[in-house]
């Protein structure tokens, strides 16, 4: 299986496997959507260590998750970006202001904590 | 037999044939006035100015040690022995500021002191005499590359090593407190240090699992728009990497450069004294921080 | 030393072996982690070009050495419909938010030598280069291997 999708309180952690191909990523992107209002999430958190690269296409697509995940109540924090991955992609160019990130795990369920309780500064 | 040999060929060759009755002759030779020609040797060195670091015993027992690996070499026809003595010399003596055309300069100046020798002993013989320096000219040239090349070779070693070092040194990141690291950089900011400072961020912030980073340039006298881009490109690698960075210690000159540059400072957080970025720092740590990375109603990709 | 590798692309699906070809070539030839993933992201972008526009094509790498350095060669070529106005396109420079995804200011950014071809009859080719310089000793070392 190439993502591994878990449940962990409201939130719901999908966990790259593998290096995807484009349409994976979409299905990815789909597959997540249903996901997420069935199970009313409240947090998504998106691991891509195991992505070879991340490209103009997956800077989107993961844009895309993070927008459609808030249309469904669920803030979307990405994990797992490497030192040369980062550094790709910001000599890239690629918009990445809408990516919400943190540096592993714990980090990430520590935002989504902070970020679904209450009013935080991003007025979500 | 006599034979035309290139001197300056790859010295990792073994030696090709020469008449070996007249080489075991002149290396008899060699041994058995070893310690004259040495000494004239060392009288030549000095004459020459050349290894003037090294004290007279020094010297001494490093000629002696060169004196007899040489002439060793002359005899087997292998080079390997000297390699590693050539090595392992150079390693003994570059740290003292031993150069390279002082050991080139030594080992040449062997080469002529036992070519003069051979001269002398056997000049009433012209005949003889040309089939000995057949023998010795190629095999002594050989020597002089391979002592020269191991020296070279080592050296650079030395000075990889070492700008691996400074390099290392003048970006260091330090650890100041739990989650917050300072990258204090000093000194010419050029591309490639640019990169490599990145880099070592980068890594250790993932290492030390970091929140901040002040980045404190105050000790940077200038920037240009590469290098801006290069400090704009590592915040926000950090902030991808979920660390945010504060840029302290920029200089008013530096602030206008990078406004003239037209560099997107909007993304950057900057602080202008180190002490100021630690307590900004402090707060964004302690308290709750705005959402990293947060950018309220983004716009679609 | 001439390694080349040779990866067809005719489907999304052939972009994963190419990003992986891309990085195992320039890890191979010496280039660091960060310059590999930079390598690998400059394909990938290149590679979905050919599938989005020209729906097949293919990806050539070649590892190159001259004295003083190394290189990693990429061409990647379709026949497809050609890029109209590559001038502007590739000037894009900031504005690859924008881009209709075609990703080439992207990859132009992420390597040292970027050339494209194009024409509507005969299809796209682009040729990417990234270099990696070698060191006095390395080279010294070389010369010995080659005569022993």
């Amino acid at each position: 299986m190439s993502v591994a999708i878990l449940r962990q309180g409201d939130y719901l952690i999908a966990s790259i496997q593998v290096d995807l191909s484009d349409s994976q990523v979409l299905e990815l992107r789909d597959d997540l959507s249903e996901r997420i209002g069935r199970a009313r999430a409240r947090g998504l958190i998106i691991d891509v260590a195991a992505l070879d690269v991340i490209d103009s296409f997956v800077a989107r697509s993961l844009g895309s998750i993070a927008i459609t995940a808030r249309l469904r109540g669920a803030e979307t924090v990405i994990t797992g970006i490497e030192p040369d991955v980062a550094i790709a992609m910001v000599q890239f160019d690629l918009d990445l202001a809408p990516l919400r990130t943190a540096l592993d795990l714990d980090e990430a369920l520590s935002l989504l904590d902070r970020l679904t309780q209450g009013v935080g500064e991003d007025g979500a | 037999m006599n034979q035309e040999n290139q001197s300056n060929e790859d010295p990792s060759r073994q030696m090709p044939e020469v008449d070996r009755s007249l080489l075991h002759e002149l290396v008899a030779y060699l041994r058995d006035n070893r310690t004259e020609l040495r000494e004239e040797w060392v009288a030549r060195i000095t004459q020459a100015q050349l290894l003037e670091v090294m004290t007279p015993e020094e010297i001494f027992s490093e000629v002696t040690a060169v004196y007899d690996n040489y002439v060793d070499a002359l005899e087997t026809g292998s080079i390997e022995t000297l390699q590693a003595y050539a090595r392992d010399l150079s390693e003994r003596i570059i740290p003292r500021g031993v150069e390279t055309h002082e050991v080139l300069g030594i080992v040449l100046l062997l080469r002529d002191v036992l070519a003069r020798a051979l001269f002398v002993e056997y000049q009433r013989d012209a005949d003889l005499l040309n089939r000995i320096l057949d023998a010795y000219e190629p095999a002594a040239n050989r020597i002089a590359v391979t002592v020269s090349v191991s020296f070279v070779e080592e050296r650079e070693r030395v000075i990889r090593e070492q700008q691996e070092a400074i390099r290392e040194l003048s970006t260091p990141v330090l650890q100041v407190r739990d989650r917050l690291l300072i990258l204090p950089i000093i000194g010419v900011l050029d591309s490639a240090r640019a990169r490599q400072l990145t880099e070592q961020l980068l890594g250790a912030i993932q290492a030390n699992r970091a929140k901040v980073v002040v980045i404190d340039i105050t000790g940077v006298a200038t920037i240009d728009l590469t290098v801006a881009n290069h400090l704009v490109q590592t915040v926000e690698a950090a902030r991808l990497m979920g660390a945010s960075a504060i840029i302290t210690g920029l200089s008013s000159k530096i602030a206008q450069t990078l406004v003239d540059l037209g560099v997107d400072l909007s993304m950057m957080r900057t602080v202008g004294d180190l002490q100021g970025g630690l307590e900004e720092a402090e707060r964004l740590i302690g308290h709750r921080p705005a959402a990293k990375g947060s950018r309220p109603d983004a716009a679609a990709t | 030393m001439e390694h080349e590798v040779r990866v067809p692309i005719t489907s999304d699906a052939d972009l994963v072996p190419a990003r992986a070809e891309g990085r195992s070539l320039a890890q191979a030839l010496g280039f660091s982690q960060t310059d590999a993933t930079l390598i690998a992201t400059a394909i990938s972008e290149i590679a979905r070009n050919i599938v989005v526009h020209a729906r097949s094509g293919e990806i050539v790498m070649t590892g190159i050495q001259q004295p003083h350095r190394y290189g990693l060669v990429i061409v990647a070529s379709d026949a497809g419909p050609g890029i109209p106005e590559i001038d502007t396109a590739l000037e894009r420079g900031h504005t690859s938010r924008r881009s209709l995804g075609l990703g080439l200011p992207g990859a132009r950014r992420l390597m040292d030598e970027f050339e494209v071809e194009t024409d509507a009859a005969k299809g796209t080719t682009v040729t990417m280069t990234k270099w990696r310089p070698r060191d006095e000793l390395e080279r010294l070392r070389a010369r010995r291997r080659e005569r022993a």
